[in-house]
């Protein structure tokens, strides 16, 4: 959730920048630094869609409670 | 009640007076109104017969029970979409509007749609389920969430042993690893089935780390995934906060939770392609977004040289135009030499011709021809007159070829014509 919100954020940002830059109304230490916002604001949203530190993870409840447990997904198979 | 006759020999209270009396077109209207405003739409169950279908295409038949006979029409338009061929003796459930044929006195079921009784009773409810939450909005459009942009935590409502979750961990695993899956696991087939599924979506919603919930089972047979079509997991769905996707069966099997669902797609897969779809999008879109950032620099920076070149340009000109103005002295250098020459030689040919035209105005060219010209000494005075001189003035005259000193004796006295 939170990284969904970070990544619209910053992609929204990164629109925003190329959008201020095409409209060629910056002075040159405006757009360097623009410029630099944005191409880190790209390598970082690039890096969460590279990322691939994926979690598979089974959701339980117990008493109201919600907890994660790994999700064995060969066992599944083996049952389907 | 029985009442009284009318009395024929009192006719002074007029009957028309004391109730009214209908045509028959009147109260055959009245009751068509009444049948038609009470029952509306209805769906009756019952047994073929009579069945006759006219060459206008029209069906004509009668609904029957034990007791009863209830005379049908289903015209051309609707049974043109009839999946099976009524007959006498079918047992049916028929769909439609009860109508009264005032021509012959009859009323009669205008049918709409007809099914076979058994799957029928089903399929009754399914539809009058869908009906339902039709009406009450359930399917509208407006009420359709947009998926995120991209959904990194994803989660999914199903059975942790089917076909249908190694399907979406594996299509996400190789085209979106990025993405988390929380699995809700559930029964998808059987009596509490749809308790599971709903709650699966309601705990999903409350656990609350997921940006999409993917419910979903594999192919099965219709009985399968009926669950599927239940209202306890259509209300779910539509009551989740988080965007659902219903990746139910195979292809064409279209279950309540498809139409509530904010997007629905034919196979499980199909779900999980829609993640991978978004990524591949983004990727593409941050790609572009980045080469736009440095060519916008890019352009910046060449055009700033651009401007940078023309400076020094002008800073290094004034030795060209030292050159510039060197160069334009001489041309005018060489321009004016030439002037000069041109100017010498036009006053030579005009001096020449001056000459000539002088030559030929000198006494000299007269004196050639026998004249002579006597000048008054010293002073050098041409003598036109005898009257200007005197004897003994001294007079040089000029010959055609030389010239002679003299001394004037006397002043004749008349011109020389009288000589």
């Amino acid at each position: 959730m939170k990284e969904k919100q970070s990544f619209e954020d910053d992609l929204k940002r990164l629109q925003k920048i190329v959008e201020e830059l095409s409209g060629g109304k910056l002075t040159l230490g405006e757009s360097l630094k623009k410029y630099e916002e944005g191409i880190k604001l790209a390598q970082s949203c690039s890096a969460s869609l590279s990322d691939a530190q994926r979690k598979v993870e089974l959701l339980t409840k117990k008493d109201g409670k919600y907890s994660l447990e790994r999700f064995n997904q060969a066992e599944s198979e083996d049952k389907a | 009640m029985p009442k009284p006759g009318p009395d024929l020999f009192n006719p002074a209270v007029s009957p028309k007076e004391q109730k009214h009396i209908y045509s028959v077109s009147e109260i055959t209207h009245d009751i068509k109104v009444i049948l038609e405003n009470t029952f509306g739409e209805v769906w009756v169950e019952g047994e073929i017969s009579n069945f006759r279908a006219a060459t206008s295409g029209h069906f004509y038949f009668s609904l029957k029970d034990q007791s009863a006979l209830l005379a049908a029409a289903m015209f051309a338009r609707a049974n043109r979409e009839l999946k099976f061929k009524l007959e006498d003796g079918q047992k049916v459930i028929c769909f439609g509007k009860v109508d009264v044929y005032g021509v012959r006195g009859q009323y009669q079921l205008i049918v709409d749609k007809v099914e076979p009784t058994g799957l029928g009773a089903r399929q009754l409810a399914f539809e009058q389920l869908k009906n339902k939450l039709f009406k009450e909005g359930l399917f509208a459009p407006e009420h359709k969430r947009e998926l995120p942009l991209m959904p990194f935590s994803v989660g999914i409502v199903t059975s942790a042993a089917g076909a249908a979750i190694r399907d979406i961990l594996q299509i996400l695993a190789k085209g979106s690893p990025c993405v988390s899956a929380v699995i809700r696991a559930v029964r998808v087939q059987g009596e509490s089935a749809a308790k599971e599924i709903a709650a699966g979506i309601e705990d999903l919603n409350q656990f609350g780390k997921v940006d999409l919930i993917i419910v979903s089972r594999g192919g099965g047979s219709v009985e399968d995934l009926w669950s599927f079509n239940e209202e306890i997991v259509a209300r779910a769905i539509y009551n989740s906060a988080i965007p659902v996707v219903s990746a139910v069966g195979h292809q064409i099997n279209t279950t309540l939770s498809d139409l509530v669902a904010d997007v629905f797609v034919e196979t499980p897969s199909a779900a999980a392609k829609i993640i991978v779809d978004k990524r591949n999008a983004l990727v593409a879109e941050l790609d572009s977004l980045r080469q736009e950032i440095v060519f916008i620099i890019t352009e910046m920076i060449n055009s700033l040289k651009g401007g940078l070149v023309a400076l020094r340009h002008m800073l290094k000109s004034p030795l060209d135009r030292l050159l510039e103005k060197q160069q334009l002295l001489d041309e005018l250098r060489s321009g004016l030499n030439q002037g000069i020459r041109y100017y010498l030689n036009i006053s030579r040919e005009r001096m020449v011709s001056l000459i000539e035209k002088l030559g030929a105005l000198s006494p000299l060219a007269v004196l050639s021809r026998g004249y002579s010209l006597s000048m008054l000494l010293p002073q050098g005075e041409i003598i036109k007159e005898a009257a200007k001189i005197k004897p003994g003035d001294k007079v040089k005259t000029i010959l055609a070829k030389g010239a002679f000193i003299g001394l004037v004796q006397e002043i004749a006295a008349d011109n020389f014509n009288s000589c």
